[in-house]
């Protein structure tokens, strides 16, 4: 328990004062408050189509403009910026908790546990997931935000588990490991009392990667037209945008607030994620 | 030692810097070297024998730093050299065996190709059959075969990569040779052989060398001179056999009474307490919190390294005392 | 090289191809539904413009052959997946999927290689400059440049880059691959080709590039570390010598390493591309038959990636041990 409360405060709290983590935690912070603070000045029931009138561009009125689809563009950003999120992290966190799983297995049992779930590791590693993902969603088509998480998820774990399995493998060796096993400490016991405990802080670090990893994936879907159809989502802007041409018909306010949000979103997760990669990380590209 | 020296090193300084301190691992350290000879350096690990090794190259790299001193080798000040100079000097006149020679050759190049390049640096006409003709002698030189040249180094056991890395230090007959711990890696056995193919090759072109080790029996049996390091400092430099005759400085006496026998081999362990750290050295003599003869002088002052006898110098305020060398 | 490892490489490339088939074959029998009845209802809301509605119908059943055990159903898929029967297109009736795609395929083929080898090629020189000592000053004020870049997804960069350069100042081609309405085979038609995909292509070195000059950074940082560095500096080689052949040659074995891991991604992301660009590669294929719920299309063309990214990891993968001696006797 000591082991697992200093690990997680030092691994949650010594990063803050690297700059790169507080620019990526004040970004992130900023676009969470733009979805809980939002709709408290902005109407959000005007995120649904046909509620404004058509193709305005920004005006007092409407801030952001209004798309092809009669939507006011402010209203959509946010309503849809948390669901980006919240499908981002659910699938991360979906994915990191199998990877967590598969890496202690195979970290700590090794031999052909070991052989089998790494060489899937590896394979699924080179498969490009927008491939799986695109039949799985074409076929289920009427999706919401939970399923497309849960969908993601069942990609996102790779990374999570290779951290975790080489993480373990050299905690197994681990003195007071080898003294639990010699106790006579069950397998299930030393796993969970003694060695996940330490993996915390690795997968909080995967977890910022595999999100950053979950939204790339379900903004693939989503501007290809195969995001949720009925919440609004950063994606599904662009696919509108895109769909009814609106940059040849210089409507610039349609799908610049999108990118900016993306950008801004990918920006503060990559910074975040490099921030703790510099200390919780042993080797992530460890070779194969 | 001579008279006209080939290596003379001049209150050369070096330090690392850590946070906002400096450790000095290398401080005020003069020596000299004739031409041919065997010089041992010991010391516990730590007392600064590898950074010393790599700022006769200038091959140390930051955090370290030279802060003063003088290098001269056959003439040249190599603390002054420019970088076109320096690279010209350096292996043609200065060859270095690193410490854990294991890591020392290029895992993807060849040995082959790997002594190539290096003569091809230097030696701008050299044809590559000549080359070739070069390389096949010194791997048979070292006790190698030929066909060592046509392997990559993970093929090779470790001592045959120790032979190859003695083959690539004397490819330019070098005036100096620096063997920083040559076969700490090695077994036993190896060892041995190793060291005395090291022996040869150095008789045979000539060169001067510096060996870095712990290993007291092995230091007996391949250098002339003995040097002794502690916290930076050298603190005792005698003929080998002087040396273990007569030991003077309190710390090379315990040095050679912690071996069971001059002819067997341990190394420096068996002495109680432990080195200061660089960056809180106790006042005074840095070894007085082990030392048994300890005085309070030792505890104030630092001693320098004085000359006691025909090339036997040693910073000790007792063993100075005891030859009245401070009127 | 020994047997075993190319057996093994080769092993792990029909696994992949394997799992491809078999997602292809059980998430629509999965999904809600009978199989036909999404084709079946797409026809009759298509009423009568597609002609031989009938022949599509009877085409779907035979190919499902739904009255077979399951078993003999996969295996028949897998069967004509392999000899790449990936059955008729509903949007290009009565053109195979195969022909479709074996169509854009060269496009989607000649953009992804040529821009990810200039940016892997570009990212490693850059990143082994920015750890390497002896590196001019300016090349590191390069480096949180190239962080920005390496967050930033492709699609997105695509959308900046075709917004900067094309939509604004009129300078590129909005999109499509050449003018006119076939590609032309002289030096100007190997010119408009250029300039039709200069942006595609940007797009995706500028999103590759950061990653590349990061990963390579760090691993340079690792080998100049090396004992090797040392004595190769020792022995007095010229800078040059020690950067290309001693630092840059080990530093680039993690990176062949990642480059086999990071296709995958690579190739989602220009798929991506393709489409902000009308290129008309198997992106855009994919694009127009999710719009037109071509289902056996968007299947094809989701193995076909999987086929592509997977051969050039094995080829990778083969090449690999000629790179790194230490794996060839394994
Ligand atoms: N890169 C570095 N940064 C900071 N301090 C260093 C560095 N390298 C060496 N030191 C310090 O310099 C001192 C001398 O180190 P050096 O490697 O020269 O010792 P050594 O006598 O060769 O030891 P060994 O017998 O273990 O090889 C040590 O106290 C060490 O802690
Ligand atoms: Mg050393």
């Amino acid at each position: 328990m000591r082991a697992f409360l200093t690990n997680t405060i030092g691994g949650t709290l010594r990063p803050l004062a690297n700059p790169r983590m507080s620019v990526g935690v004040g970004i992130l912070l900023a676009l969470v408050l733009l979805g809980l603070v939002g709709p408290m000045f902005v109407d959000v029931r005007l995120s649904e189509p046909i509620s404004v009138r058509t193709n305005q561009p920004p005006s007092w009125a409407h801030p952001l403009g209004t798309d092809s689809g009669g939507r006011e563009l402010i209203a959509v950003m946010i309503a849809g910026t948390p669901q980006t999120l919240k499908m981002g992290i659910l699938a991360g966190f979906i994915g990191v908790l199998i990877g967590t799983f598969l890496g202690l297995i195979s970290g700590y049992f090794g031999g052909w546990t070991d052989r089998i779930i790494s060489a899937v590791t590896d394979t699924m590693l080179t498969i490009p997931p927008l491939a799986i993902l695109l039949v799985v969603a074409a076929a289920v088509r009427a999706v919401n935000v939970e399923s497309m998480a849960l969908i993601i998820a069942s990609l996102s774990w790779m990374y999570a588990a290779r951290v975790v399995r080489a993480q373990t493998l050299s905690l197994r060796e681990q003195s007071y490991v080898q003294m639990a096993r010699l106790s006579g400490m069950g397998h299930m016991r030393i796993l969970l009392a003694e060695i996940f405990p330490n993996m915390v802080p690795i997968a909080f670090a995967s977890l910022v990667g595999a999100t950053s990893g979950a939204i790339l994936s379900g903004m693939g879907l989503e501007v290809l037209g195969l995001g949720p159809q009925n919440v609004p989502t950063l994606g599904m802007t662009i696919y509108w945008a895109l769909l009814y041409a609106a940059f040849s018909r210089g409507m610039w306010w349609w799908w610049t607030p999108p990118v900016l949000i993306l950008v801004l979103l990918f920006l503060a997760l990559f910074l975040i994620s490099s921030a703790l990669d510099d200390f919780a990380n042993p080797r992530l590209r460890s070779s194969r | 030692m001579i008279d006209a020296p080939l290596l003379s090193i001049n209150d050369l300084s070096v330090s690392y810097a850590i946070g906002n301190e400096r450790a000095r691992a290398v401080d005020g350290l003069s020596l000299t070297l004739g031409a041919g000879q065997r010089l041992g350096i010991v010391g516990e690990s730590g007392s600064g024998k590898s950074t010393l090794a790599l700022a006769l190259m200038r091959l140390h790299k930051p955090p370290a730093m030279i802060d003063s001193g003088q290098i001269l080798l056959g003439g040249t000040d190599i603390l002054r050299l420019d970088q076109g100079a320096l690279r010209k000097f350096r292996w043609s006149e200065v060859a270095l065996i690193p410490q854990g020679a294991m890591n020392a050759l290029n895992p993807v190049i060849k040995v082959r190709e790997q002594m190539a390049d290096t003569i091809r640096a230097h030696r701008r006409d050299m044809s590559a059959r000549d080359i070739n003709k070069r390389i096949d002698e010194l791997l048979v030189r070292v006790g190698l075969s030929t066909s060592v040249a046509g392997l990559y180094p993970h093929e090779l056991s470790g001592g045959m990569k120790q032979r190859v890395c003695i083959a690539l230090a004397i490819v330019l007959e070098p005036k100096l040779i620096i063997a920083d711990e040559p076969t700490s890696a090695l077994d036993v056995v190896v060892q041995r052989v190793v060291i005395e193919t090291l022996k040869d090759v150095q008789a045979q072109i000539g060169a001067a060398m510096i060996m870095i080790g712990h290993d007291m029996g092995l230091m007996a049996q391949s250098v002339d001179h003995l040097a002794v390091m502690y916290a930076g400092r050298l603190v005792d430099q005698a003929p080998i056999r002087e040396f273990f005759r007569r030991p003077l400085h309190p710390y090379s006496q315990l040095l050679i009474s912690s071996l069971p026998s001059p002819d067997e081999t341990r190394p420096l362990a068996g002495i109680p307490g432990m080195q200061p750290s660089l960056l809180d050295l106790p006042a005074g003599c840095a070894f007085h919190p082990r030392c048994p003869l300890v005085q309070p002088i030792c505890r104030e002052v630092m001693p320098p390294l004085e000359t006691v006898e025909p090339h036997r110098r040693v910073a000790c305020h007792v063993v100075a005392e005891a030859y009245n060398v401070r009127a | 090289m020994s047997w075993s490892y190319v057996l093994r490489r080769i092993a792990m490339f029909f696994a992949v191809v394997l799992c491809a088939v078999t997602v292809n074959f059980i998430v629509p029998r999965l999904a809600p539904g009978d199989p036909t009845a999404a084709v079946l209802e797409q026809l009759l809301s298509r009423g009568q413009q597609v002609e031989g509605a009938a022949d599509i119908v009877a085409a779907y059943r035979a190919r499902f052959g739904l009255d077979d055990p399951m078993i003999v159903q996969y295996l028949r898929y897998v069967g004509n997946t392999l000899t790449l029967d990936l059955g008729t297109s509903i949007s290009y009736f009565p053109q195979s999927v195969t022909s479709q795609i074996l169509t854009a395929l060269p496009w989607t083929i000649g953009l992804l290689a040529i821009s990810t080898v200039i940016a892997f090629g570009l990212g490693s020189v850059v990143g082994a400059l920015l750890a390497w000592p002896g590196s001019p000053h300016f090349v590191r004020s390069f480096a949180p440049f190239l962080m920005v870049l390496s967050a930033i997804p492709y699609y997105l960069l695509a959308l900046i880059v075709l917004y900067v350069l094309a939509i604004w100042p009129g300078w590129f081609p909005l999109g499509g691959a050449y003018s006119g309405s076939a590609p032309s085979f002289s030096l100007n038609g190997l010119l408009d080709l250029l300039y039709h995909g200069f942006l595609p292509g940007l797009s995706i070195v500028l999103a590759g590039v950061g990653f590349w000059a990061l990963g390579m950074r760090g691993a340079m940082i690792g080998v100049l570390g090396e004992d090797y560095l040392t004595l190769a500096e020792g022995k007095g080689l010229s800078p040059r010598r020690i950067f290309f052949g001693y630092a840059m040659r080990n530093a680039l074995l993690p990176q062949v390493t990642s480059l086999a891991i990071a296709l995958g991604t690579a190739a989602s992301g220009s798929v991506l591309v393709e489409v902000a660009f009308n290129y008309p590669g198997i992106g855009y294929l994919l694009f127009n038959a999710l719009k037109s719920s071509d289902y056996f299309l968007i299947q094809g063309v989701a193995f076909f990636l999987v086929l592509t990214v997977a051969l050039s990891v094995l080829v990778l993968d083969l090449i690999y041990p000629l790179l790194d001696p230490r794996i060839r006797r394994q």
